[in-house]
């Protein structure tokens, strides 16, 4: 039960990362992977991480998706022109991808099954958030403020 | 029968090669910022993935982590299609093999 959600949502999703990865078209490629990342929201909910699985569709799919769009619609004289395929790219992405399974189905500790703990509640999350977290939430708060303040200052015009 | 850590690492695994192919075999801006995105996804992937299947599931240390995570990856998403916005105004494009002004 839990293992054919889990097989259905990983295939959806690396299907759709494949699809972001190798579209030909600039458009298609963001909105696979819009849709790829609600696949990944769907295995944090599987692994009982709902706040972080929200969290992930509400900045990704609803805030990164939409400044993909807006980019490539601000960008779009050479959209047509992405046709070169780096195949060194493909050669360094398998060796990665065949050293990381060689040593994660090495490793006998990670064939363990999901322990059966209580649900972690939004409560929790805010508490630990306010408390032993606080430092660290404004600290990200003011690299938000400072990402934010640079991207407007280099896309602005310069006025002469 | 639930799925074991090694299935949610070979996922995870997958998804950051996937990625990695993007931002290394793309000749596209964006596509390198997508592939980027897709990477550090993997890795909150793996946090999570650690933290549930860990000794101490139900402090919230992982998603505390995966959240900080999603925070700077929004932050660093910005500034990274500003740069593109820009870098497309000054040379009329965005594909990186034709940035080569600083080549020796």
């Amino acid at each position: 039960m839990n293992t054919a959600a889990f097989v259905i949502i990983s295939i959806f999703t690396l299907s759709a990362a494949v699809a972001a990865a190798t579209l030909q078209k600039l458009m298609h490629a963001a909105l696979s992977f819009a849709v790829a990342f609600v696949g990944v929201a769907g295995l944090f909910f599987l692994l009982g991480a709902e706040f972080v699985g929200l969290v992930l569709v509400f900045v990704y799919v609803g805030a990164v998706a939409v400044l993909i769009v807006f980019t490539i619609l601000l960008t779009r004289r050479d959209v047509e022109k992405d046709r070169g395929f780096n195949w060194a790219g493909i050669v360094v992405a398998v060796a990665v991808l065949a050293g990381l399974v060689f040593s994660i189905f090495k490793t006998q500790s990670f064939a363990v099954t999901m322990p059966q703990t209580p649900a972690l509640t939004v409560k929790q999350i805010g508490e630990a958030l306010m408390a032993n977290y606080v430092w660290p939430l404004q600290c990200v708060g003011l690299v938000l403020t400072a990402a934010l303040i640079g991207a407007l200052v280099l896309v602005m015009e310069d006025k002469r | 029968m639930n799925p074991t850590l090694t299935a949610f690492l070979i996922v995870s695994a997958t998804l950051f090669s996937i990625g990695l192919l993007a931002a290394l075999s793309r000749r596209h801006a964006i596509f390198i910022l997508i592939g980027i995105e897709m990477m550090l996804a993997a890795a909150n992937l793996n946090f999570i993935a650690f933290w549930r299947f860990g000794p101490q599931p139900y402090q919230p240390i992982g998603v505390m982590i995966a959240i900080f995570a999603i925070a700077i990856a929004a932050a660093e998403a910005a500034v990274g299609l500003a740069m593109v916005i820009t870098v497309y105004r000054h040379y009329r494009t965005a594909n990186v093999d034709q940035l080569d002004q600083l080549k020796g």
